[in-house]
């Protein structure tokens, strides 16, 4: 590609396409044409919000991450605790303290562990969540301990909309514009001058560092930005579904987000949609049926894609539309 | 219990730590290669351990030898077949392949074997109690404690001692000088992960009366290999037989005194061990 149509394509990248518009026009038409599938569609939303989160650290800071549960799980002991021993179960302001714990929790490790590297970065990340998984459980007169805190309940959403419990007609509404508000922002980060340099950073590290950027403050910010939107997708999961438990912080939801994220294609903002609508639908219909078909199958998808198909669904969808434009 | 038991049985437990992981030190030292599905190996090792001496009847060490030769030729297979794809691919790519490959391996022993955890029969001569003088003490710990020490000698001698050894150390320190002077890199690193696999085969035979053996194994422990090696040093076998036994003692002590959460109080020592030497025990910075 010569200079200056890749210039233009910087210039134009940005711009809202009209495309853009279907996932949420798709989500609200499953709100009118599946009403009893809202349950499941929630948990679909929230994975989605928990994925881009680490589209953020993975995709555009290359940042690689085994313990990005950690603040899934930071956001959801936040709300739960919040609702279970101090009766705070406003759920917009719940969100809010679960970014902000969340983030903190982010900013903390983020500074501690980005100062490796490689095999030592990805084992401190899965510390740092094992860390937070064990305190859960040890500490269980606050966090209930291995069975969590079921049966929660939280205020009706601007004390309008009551949570749902038999259809989760009003949850799904509500994190859908969650995540929509949190979409918002992160397409915005990307094509910012920030998000700009994150990619500079995964790009050519030595370069980043020879220009002047102070990179370890932004990959420690961008960690940061990544652990509270993360803690806002621990937060709804909570909110919506009224338990939480040790669950949120395992090695198995970390190693599924990444998953997900792999599978749809990262870096690309809408990854993320794709690979947790595929893994999620796949795994409702195959996983309880044939659990132990259902890892080997994975196992072996993870395996190829790592071989052979490195972006994900939405590359596949890339090489071979240029290929078609070839022609 | 008294010190001496306790920093027995820790010992014995850091053993089967340090079996287990150095194969996983030395090939991440040599090619860079984050292999998570070497618990894998160990626990493959260990079915293959069991299975044997279930069906062929045959004897604990031959069945640790069998388990050995399997799974390091097993290895070799892999490392020629696929692992040698990705040696020059991003970090990512290797995590997710080797996740994958971990996937692979669990559903296999689920579906062929089963989902229940399995038991390793010790012969007479190591079950029961050894009188130590001062103390009375489980046979197979004192056996165990014994072995990782041979095995740590003779690793020594092998890497300090023999020209396979001084090449592999070049190798770790510094690749491409170490290929500019003749060494094959390519045939060394096949050689030591056949080898390290095979290790880690032991390790899982050895080790499934202390940490278990159950198709989950590869997972439940991948953070304790991973931080032996991260504490010990990549590519340093000295470096990972102090920081198993280490972490062994710990892991042992704690959890008889903090049995809800004694392993937090690991995972919180390795990060502050690791944001004051990020290096390792011994390893060089930069390295």
């Amino acid at each position: 590609m010569s200079a200056l149509p890749a210039a233009l394509d910087l210039a134009v990248r940005h711009r809202l396409r009209w495309w853009e518009a279907l996932p949420w026009a798709a989500g609200l038409a499953v709100f009118f044409l599946f009403p009893n599938y809202l349950a499941f569609g929630t948990q679909v939303l929230v994975t989605i919000l928990f994925a881009l989160s680490l589209d953020l650290v993975l995709g555009y800071a290359g940042i690689v991450t085994l313990g990005h549960a950690a603040f899934f799980g930071a956001g959801a002991y936040t709300v739960g605790m919040l609702a279970a021993h101090w009766g705070w179960t406003e759920p917009l302001s719940g969100l809010v303290a679960a970014a902000l714990v969340a983030g903190a929790v982010g900013l903390v490790s983020g500074w501690v562990v980005l100062r490796t590297h490689g095999l030592t970065l990805l084992m401190l990340t899965l510390c740092t969540m094992a860390l937070l998984e064990q305190a859960a459980n040890m500490f269980s007169g606050l966090t209930g301990g291995f069975d969590g805190m079921p049966g929660l309940s939280f205020k009706a959403i601007l004390g309008l909309f009551e949570f749902d419990v038999l259809y989760f007609r009003s949850q799904y509404l509500y994190v859908l514009a969650v995540l929509f508000l949190c979409f918002v922002l992160v397409r915005l980060l990307v094509y910012s001058p920030f998000g700009r340099s994150l990619t500079g950073i995964r790009e050519n590290l030595l370069r980043m560092h020879a220009v002047g950027a102070p990179v370890r403050a932004r990959q420690v910010l961008a960690y940061a930005i990544s652990a509270a939107l993360a803690g806002v997708a621990g937060a709804v999961f909570v909110q919506a579904t009224g338990y939480v438990n040790l669950a949120v912080l395992g090695l198995e939801r970390a190693a599924g987000v990444l998953i997900i994220l792999i599978l749809g294609g990262y870096g690309r903002l809408y990854g993320a949609f794709v690979g947790a609508i595929v893994y999620m639908v796949l795994e409702h219909t195959l996983s309880k049926a044939y659990p132990t078909a259902w890892q080997l199958g994975l196992g072996l998808t993870l395996m190829l894609v790592a071989l052979y198909a490195r972006n994900g669904v939405l590359g596949l969808g890339e090489a071979l539309r240029r290929r078609w434009s070839a022609r | 219990m008294d010190l001496a038991s306790i920093l027995l049985g820790g010992l014995a437990a850091g053993m089967v730590l340090f079996i287990v992981s150095v194969g996983l030190s030395v090939t991440m030292g040599l090619m860079g290669f984050v292999n998570l599905a070497h618990g894998g190996f160990a626990m493959l090792g260990g079915y293959a351990v069991v299975l044997a001496m279930r069906h062929w009847g045959l004897p604990f060490s031959a069945a640790l030898a069998l388990g050995f030769a399997a799974v390091a030729a097993l290895s070799v297979l892999l490392e020629r077949t696929l692992y040698a794809r990705l040696y020059r691919a991003s970090e990512l790519d290797q995590v997710l392949f080797t996740i994958g490959l971990v996937f692979v391996m669990i559903a296999l022993v689920t579906l062929t074997v089963g989902p229940e955890s399995q038991r390793v029969v010790l012969p007479a001569w190591l079950d029961g109690q050894t009188d130590l003088g001062f103390l009375k003490y489980r046979t197979y710990s004192l056996a165990l404690i014994a072995a990782g020490s041979l095995l740590m000698l003779a690793l020594w001698l092998g890497f300090e001692r023999t020209r396979i050894g001084a090449r592999i150390r070049a190798a770790v320190d510094n690749r491409r000088m170490a290929e500019s002077v003749g060494v094959d890199v390519g045939r060394l690193f096949t050689v030591t992960f056949a080898l390290g696999s095979g290790l880690a085969a032991v390790g899982g035979g050895l080790g499934a009366e202390i940490l278990g053996l159950d198709p989950q194994y590869p997972l439940r422990y991948l953070a304790y290999f991973l931080i032996v090696v991260a504490v010990g040093g990549l590519g340093k076998v000295t470096g990972v037989f102090f920081a198993a036994l280490l972490i062994g003692v710990l892991d042992f002590t704690l959890k008889i005194y903090f049995p809800k959460g004694g392993t937090m109080f690991i995972y919180a020592l390795t990060l502050a061990f690791l944001l004051a030497r990020p290096q390792g025990i011994f390893g060089k910075r930069g390295a």
